[in-house]
């Protein structure tokens, strides 16, 4: 498989991915409020475990044996959430409710109001140790599923994130698998400047993890990367998926003001026109 | 009332019997089992016991996983820390979701003691109460506590439990019943009812007894659920005395003093005193010479009792 991941998969996974962007931008565009530029970044990386990596079933969601996924950098729920619309969680329609009073969309993630949420993330750090929990759990009861976590750059500054890097290692959780949706930015500029992570791979080599780095918009890097994770035994993986924040609108791609900030109808319409002919 | 035993220790001795009756009860500690008596259950069981090590954040968050798993986590530390240290993933990853974590806190209030006010949570049954979803129980004794224990694992959903460091008197027989959200009546009594949780429940009864010899009728209401707080109870209290007085180990903004007083206020305003820690931080020193700085001694409760019977 690894090398020659055939050609139908990836235009398939790159349809998805389009029609996920599509569904970023319409929805923080009607809600008024949203962060498009770190949805926008794991696009490709969400979209594979979905639509291609992940043992899941729509139709099931409470199946004790699915793989989970945890979004730990919560403000991306557009993304988590127009994934699941579209993997048949529930209808794409809902996604216009997102952060409407009443919607089961909350701004963040709400794991008891939305099926297919896993857990309620939304104050940045927490992921992780929840994916830990959930991977001491499996073990006990001999389960086999696998438990993906999505971090953000900036979100790797919150101190509990090495708590539970250290933890995972210390338990030998080959069952996670964490991508770092390395983007840059964060709210306030550049990750670099504002307290700068790197080296990342030497950290996470140091805290005892298997480390990747890859290409985040790239399918195939993607999957072969989660493919060697699942050969990895005795230790987690963290996938540094080298991103673009704001990836596939031409004018919200690596801009710091795109962190938070909804676009305006002209500007969705740009963004959709741009989407409808542009391959990311 | 002779004998005197921790609740922590009846929370770790409890553990294991209820490990033993459900395989789906998990321990977490962050470097504390020997004080917070988990060491009990991680030596029963050391495959369902996790030690997170000095990281209670990471305590917190892994206890939220395992009861997304399906397990019953009891995530254990000193009240200081879970509710401090943790407190935002206390809120966000355990109680949002109602998760089925357990928070057993030892080591709450100034009986602490000597480890001085950065080991003394004043401020704990505050914090929890104020955090939506979130069960509150502070047993009196260690029956209560055994019990606690079991009915903390049979409630669905975010406990916390509040234990202490000191030993305190054995003020139950086996046949007590604890039951989450009903206060116990030890006492009524016609001029004042003292309603108090924790230690502070065998204080507020050795109150009671002396005041009677000076020929007055003090009830004695223990509140071992502070959230959601037994109201009915609450209001016969202040049916049935003149007057109301609250003992708690704890600051008296915010615990029991200050939901009873909300009681009270909106329901049957009744002259009412607080006891409890004032708005201030505890500091080193004995548990005995601590409770008698800090106004925490049967006679602070006495004094109080008279003092409310003045207002009426």
């Amino acid at each position: 498989m690894e090398g020659s991941l055939d050609l139908e998969l990836i235009e398939f996974l790159q349809e998805k991915a389009r029609l996920i962007r599509r569904d970023i931008i319409t929805m923080i565009g009607k809600a008024g409020s949203g962060h498009p530029g770190g949805s926008l970044s794991g696009v490709e990386i969400v979209t594979a475990l979905y639509f291609h990596l992940m043992r899941v079933d729509p139709q099931n969601p409470d199946w004790p044996d699915r793989d989970r996924f945890i979004l730990s950098k919560g403000h991306a729920a557009p993304l988590l959430y127009a994934a699941l619309a579209r993997r048949g969680y529930f209808p794409p329609e809902e996604l216009l409710t997102l952060r409407k009073l009443g919607s089961r969309l909350q701004g963040h993630p709400d794991c008891k109001s939305l099926p297919g949420v896993e857990m309620s993330t939304g104050s940045l750090g927490q992921g992780l140790a929840v994916a830990n929990g959930l991977a001491l759990a499996a073990r006990l009861d001999g389960r086999d599923f696998r438990i993906y976590v999505l971090l953000g750059d900036g979100e790797l500054q919150e101190g509990m994130v090495w708590e539970a890097a250290m933890a995972a290692s210390h338990y030998k959780l080959d069952r996670i698998t964490a991508f770092v949706d390395h983007n840059h930015l964060q709210i306030d500029g550049r990750v670099e400047e504002i307290m700068s992570p790197e080296p990342l791979p030497d950290k996470f080599r140091a805290f005892g993890w298997e480390v990747l780095a890859i290409d985040g918009h790239d399918f195939r890097q993607i999957i072969q990367a989660v493919h060697h994770a699942w050969e990895t035994k005795g230790r987690p993986t963290v996938i540094i998926a080298e991103t673009v924040k704001g990836k596939g609108v031409s004018f919200m791609e690596d801009q710091v003001g795109w962190h938070g900030v909804a676009p305006k109808p002209e500007e969705v319409e740009r963004a959709l026109a741009e989407l409808d002919v542009r391959q990311p | 009332m002779s004998k005197k035993i921790s609740t922590r220790e009846a929370y770790g001795r409890a553990l294991v019997e209820l490990g033993h009756q459900d395989e789906r009860v998990v321990v977490l500690d962050a470097d504390l089992s020997k004080s917070t008596k988990t060491e009990y259950f991680a030596r029963e069981f050391p495959h369902r016991f996790f030690n997170m090590g000095i990281a209670e954040q990471s305590l917190m968050g892994t206890a939220a996983g395992l009861a997304l798993g399906g397990k019953i986590p009891f995530a254990s530390t000193f009240a200081v820390f879970a509710t401090g240290r943790a407190f935002d993933q206390v809120r966000n990853s355990i109680a949002y979701p109602r998760l089925n974590v357990k928070i057993a806190a030892t080591h709450a209030g100034i009986t602490v003691g000597e480890d001085g006010a950065s080991h003394q949570s004043v401020e704990d049954l505050a914090l929890m109460r104020a955090v939506p979803n979130m069960i509150v129980l502070v047993p009196a004794d260690a029956v209560e506590a055994r019990q606690a224990v079991f009915a903390a694992a049979k409630y669905e959903g975010p406990v916390y439990l509040r234990l202490g460091r000191m030993n305190v008197p054995v003020i139950y027989g086996d046949d007590y019943r604890f039951e989450i959200g009903r206060a116990h009546w030890l006492k009524k009594g016609r001029d004042v009812t003292i309603i108090a949780c924790g230690v502070m429940v065998a204080l507020a009864l050795e109150a009671s007894r002396d005041l009677e010899g000076e020929g007055l009728s003090v009830g004695v209401l223990n509140m071992s659920t502070l959230k959601p707080i037994d109201k009915e109870a609450v209001l016969a209290a202040a049916q049935e005395s003149k007057a109301l007085v609250t003992a708690e180990e704890h600051s008296i903004i915010g615990g029991l003093g200050s939901a009873v007083a909300e009681i009270l206020a909106e329901e049957n305003p009744k002259p009412l005193k607080r006891v409890g820690i004032p708005d201030t931080f505890g500091e080193s020193g004995s548990p005995d010479e601590l409770m008698l700085k800090y106004g925490l001694t049967a006679g602070d409760i006495k004094k109080a009792v008279r003092e409310v019977l003045l207002q009426k």
